[in-house]
């Protein structure tokens, strides 16, 4: 009856390709199911026997791309799991997107000489596999992107992932993945799956790699159901060792910790210090120690912190737990009082990479930043700073959100030591260009404070409050006073890496060193 | 100065240099540096472990260096004590900070 | 201007290390130990070691010090030879027990001056008191020399010597410390109190600063730089006090112009102990950065 009275009615110009009738819910098409939740379970699920035949299924060709989340650390075993297998299935000229990679993934090199990855795309690299590319292991360059410009590059279609393989600590049987899990204490944890969620949501495929297979529904969750395809159960997913600490503790080292108190000081003189503020604090050990500082100045003053973002310490969560900052934004939990205090506390929440620091939405978490601490490997006389190749022009380290929060936050510190050893961290200029200089606000050393010229009124507010202010070029004859100059790195003409901004543009060239 | 024995002054921690230096009878100055810095560092530190030695007129040394960042001051001093400690003589001449 | 002597932190004198970073923290005076944290093996190279660092290294305007070994013997003797040349420390001279010690050790600094051409009498010195004797005869050792800028209390070695320990109070130095503060101010000179060994105890430390704050203490050795702050914020005047201070000051301006002979404030009378305790007060202000020029000009 109804279906002839619709067919009847000409007039309804929008029934045009709507394709009715007899759908899903005609007689012969009509899939409902009578079975209890019990019975469906037992019947159906998304777990795949094996990696191999979800790779299968997943539809992965030759040169396509893959990718991986760094929420595991130094922990990780999926990335080299899930290469290995690759390998071992015949796969060439793949593209490893990885939001980041460690020294344990060492054993990619291999891939990359028998030609199963042909192109990286990464937040860092380190160790042996870093060593490896600097020296010029690939033939194709590695092209570095922030955490807000790789998020911003999957969205738009510029960093396309054929198949997603995201290791999680738990997971249910559909796919709703976490980075800890509500039935059970303990086990692997890496709390927030924040670089993972993007992947996850943009992947033609999704495939959740999981040592632990928990109840439907496996709420709160990471990654929801609905982006996943496919999962696989396997018996380790990372070394929890590697994958956090207890507790990030809280730096004895007298330097850091009067860096960290300059760097508390300028915050609190710079204007921004007012209640309601928003701060980042990296987890390098003196950005760490601004935290305690922060939390008496905070206490003086009788004001509280709106939210702290990004990578989360427990330092932080001390801070909200003590109701000086009232809410999280958890992107990456670095330390285990991190992970926990997001399973336990419902202000602590997670938020993916791109909600955190995509430069396609001006809304988002660090365009909303009053004060962020960043460290740095290097910083220059134009304030540019380097976090990614050492003094002797190799790689060894990771952009992270570093340029996202700099341009992002209303003051943008970068602390480090003047000198490290005999190495002069405030120089003529910077081997690599990661973050740019004019997105700088303030440098703090152990000798001194340099706030960026285009900032003069800041620079007047800090004397103001009584803090020495000196020039980022005394600051930088101090230290060639105390280690002296060192020799020109040797660099050869080919590129290794492309260091990206967080729109796609091109920053800086790594070359490769000449040994 | 002549060196008798080898001797050595220094330690391994960060921002020290662990100097030995020892007999080398007729060999003019061999030096064998192990550097974090060698890179940025390594020609500057093999000058001034040089430049010491000869101010203390010493033409024949074994000298092995292994460096953890140090200093240029902190490179003489060591060099400076592992060389009377060699030579077995006590006899520094100080010199007046003008 | 006096110099401020609130804080001077150890630091072992074979440690590269803390020697290139002692400059980094906001301590008044900075120690280079030649003594009690070097081993007997290593004497040779921490005198090396000072001794260059001393010759390049810019500590900006802090105080430096070296605490030298025994200098009737012949370590302590090279330690003179060679820091009296970098005419830029004050000599410690470690258990002070007698005005002879202290003379026994200013007449090798002055030949050694003689020798190298260095005006005598620029090498200054303070002295250690670390034994029963040495409070007994604080006094004597306190007049001894010229070039004394003050007198400290080295509290490990007295406790044994006094055959106790240290307590949390402090009692067991109550007598040891009262006795070196009377004698340096009765000399006109700084005392300086001793470490506290217990970096992590900060209540601990703080009772103990407070303790000889109020004694009348110029200052405290130190181990940690951790330690400087607690200091400097108790040797830090209250702004009644500053307030204080600087109406003295600007009564005496005002006698001045006046051409007034007489100094009143408050219609009472200024007098010397006053205005001496007035400008102590604003050094120490100026020093914790709490009292700055526009606000000096303001009052």
């Amino acid at each position: 009856m109804h279906e002839t009275s619709i067919s009847r009615e000409p007039s309804i110009s929008c029934l045009e390709g709507l394709g009715l009738p007899g759908g899903q819910f005609s007689d012969e098409n009509l899939g409902k199911s009578y079975s209890t939740l019990a019975e469906r379970k037992a019947s159906y699920s998304k777990i795949i026997p094996s990696l191999e035949e979800a790779v299968t299924l997943s539809g992965l060709r030759d040169g396509m791309t893959v990718s991986f989340h760094h929420h595991f650390r130094n922990g990780d075993y999926i990335v080299n799991l899930v290469m290995d297998k690759l390998a071992e299935m015949g796969f060439k000229n793949l593209t490893l997107a990885a939001s980041s990679l460690s020294d344990c993934h060492a054993p990619l090199i291999r891939h990359i000489q028998s030609g199963v990855i042909r192109r990286i795309e990464t937040s860092g690299l380190r160790g042996s596999l870093a060593d490896a590319i600097s020296n010029g292991l690939m033939e194709t360059p590695v092209v570095f992107r922030s955490h807000g410009g790789r998020a911003r590059a999957i969205e738009s279609g510029e960093l396309p992932i054929d198949v997603a393989f995201l290791g999680a600590p738990s997971c249910d049987p559909y796919g709703n993945a976490n980075g800890y899990s509500r039935d059970v204490d303990g086990g692997v944890m890496c709390g927030s799956m924040g670089y993972a969620k993007c992947d996850a949501q943009h992947a033609a495929r999704t495939i959740i790699l999981t040592n632990h297979i928990v109840q439907y529904p496996n709420a709160p969750f990471g990654i929801p159901s609905t982006d996943v395809d496919y999962i696989v159960e396997v018996p380790n997913i990372g070394d929890p060792a590697g994958i956090m600490s207890g507790a990030t503790r809280f730096t004895k080292n007298p330097k850091e910790l009067t860096i960290a108190e300059s760097a508390a000081n300028v915050i609190a003189a710079s204007g921004v210090f007012e209640d309601g503020f928003s701060i980042q604090m990296g987890s390098g050990g003196a950005s760490l120690a601004v935290a305690r500082f922060l939390r008496e100045k905070m206490l003086a003053k009788g004001i509280t912190a709106s939210f702290a973002l990004g990578g989360i310490t427990g330092s932080i969560v001390d801070l909200h737990e003590e109701g000086l900052v009232k809410k999280i934004l958890d992107v990456q939990s670095f330390d285990l009082r991190a992970a926990e205090s997001l399973k336990n506390n419902r202000f602590h929440q997670q938020i993916s990479a791109s909600y955190y620091a995509s430069p396609a939405d001006p809304g988002c978490a660090v365009n909303l930043l009053d004060a962020v601490v960043l460290s740095a490997l290097e910083v220059d006389t134009n304030f540019d700073v380097n976090v990614l190749t050492g003094s002797d022009g190799v790689i060894r380290g990771a952009i992270g959100g570093h340029p996202d929060t700099a341009y992002g936050a209303a003051l943008a510190i970068v602390v480090c030591p003047l000198v490290r050893g005999r190495i002069p961290c405030v120089v003529e200029k910077v081997n690599t260009v990661v973050t740019p200089g004019k997105t700088v606000d303030v440098i703090v050393t152990d000798y001194g404070i340099a706030v960026n010229p285009r900032r003069y009124k800041l620079r007047r507010r800090l004397m103001d409050a009584g803090i020495a202010v000196s020039t980022i070029e005394e600051l930088q004859q101090k230290a060639q006073r105390i280690v002296g100059i060192p020799a020109p790195i040797a660099y050869r003409d080919t590129v290794v890496g492309v260091v990206t901004y967080r729109d796609g543009s091109v920053m800086d060239l790594i070359r490769q060193v000449r040994d | 100065m002549k060196v008798l024995k080898a001797a050595v002054s220094g330690t391994m921690e960060s921002s020290d240099i662990m100097v030995t230096v020892a007999p080398n009878e007729g060999g003019g100055l061999a030096i064998d540096l192990n550097s974090t810095v060698e890179k940025q560092f390594g020609a500057a530190i093999r000058a001034a472990i040089a430049e010491t030695l000869e101010q203390l007129g010493i033409r024949d040394a074994r000298v092995t260096a292994v460096d953890k960042g140090a200093l240029d001051c902190v490179i003489r001093a060591r060099v400076k004590a592992s060389a009377f400690r060699a030579c077995e003589r006590e006899d520094y001449v100080w010199e007046v900070r003008t | 201007m006096k110099r401020l002597r609130r804080t001077m932190l150890f630091v072992p004198g074979n440690n590269p290390g803390m020697i290139k970073d002692a400059g980094i923290y906001a301590q008044d005076a900075i120690m280079f130990d030649l003594e009690d944290s070097v081993s007997l093996a290593e004497k040779d190279a921490a005198r090396f070691l000072v001794y260059e660092a001393l010759m390049t290294m810019d500590y900006g305007d802090k105080e430096l010090v070296v605490r030298i070994n025994d200098p009737s013997a012949r370590g302590g003797r090279e330690d003179l030879e060679a820091i009296v040349r970098t005419r830029r420390a004050v000599i410690r001279l470690p258990k002070t027990e007698t005005a002879e010690d202290v003379l026994l050790c200013e007449k090798e600094i002055a030949r050694i001056e003689g020798e190298c051409g260095i005006e005598e009498g620029s090498t200054p010195m303070m002295a250690a008191i670390e034994s029963a004797a040495g409070v007994l005869n604080a006094r004597e050792i306190a007049f001894s020399s010229k070039r004394l800028t003050g007198i400290a209390l080295g509290a490990e070695d007295y406790v044994t010597d006094l055959k106790t320990n240290r307590s949390p109070g402090g009692i067991e130095l109550l007598f040891g410390r009262s006795m070196i503060l009377l004698a340096a101010r009765a000399a006109g000179i700084d005392a300086i109190d001793t470490v506290y060994s217990d970096v992590n105890n900060e209540e601990g430390f703080r009772a103990e600063v407070e303790l000889i704050h109020q004694l009348g203490f110029d200052g405290k050795s130190i181990i940690n730089p951790r330690q400087i702050k607690t200091v400097h914020e108790i040797y830090t005047p209250s702004e009644k006090e500053i307030a204080k201070a600087q109406a003295v000051m600007e009564a005496i301006e005002e006698a001045r112009r006046k051409g007034s002979g007489v100094i009143s404030l408050n219609g009472k009378m200024v007098d010397r102990p006053i205005v001496l305790r007035a400008q102590r007060v604003l050094a120490l202000a100026r020093a914790a950065g709490v009292l700055r020029e526009e606000a000096e000009n303001d009052a």
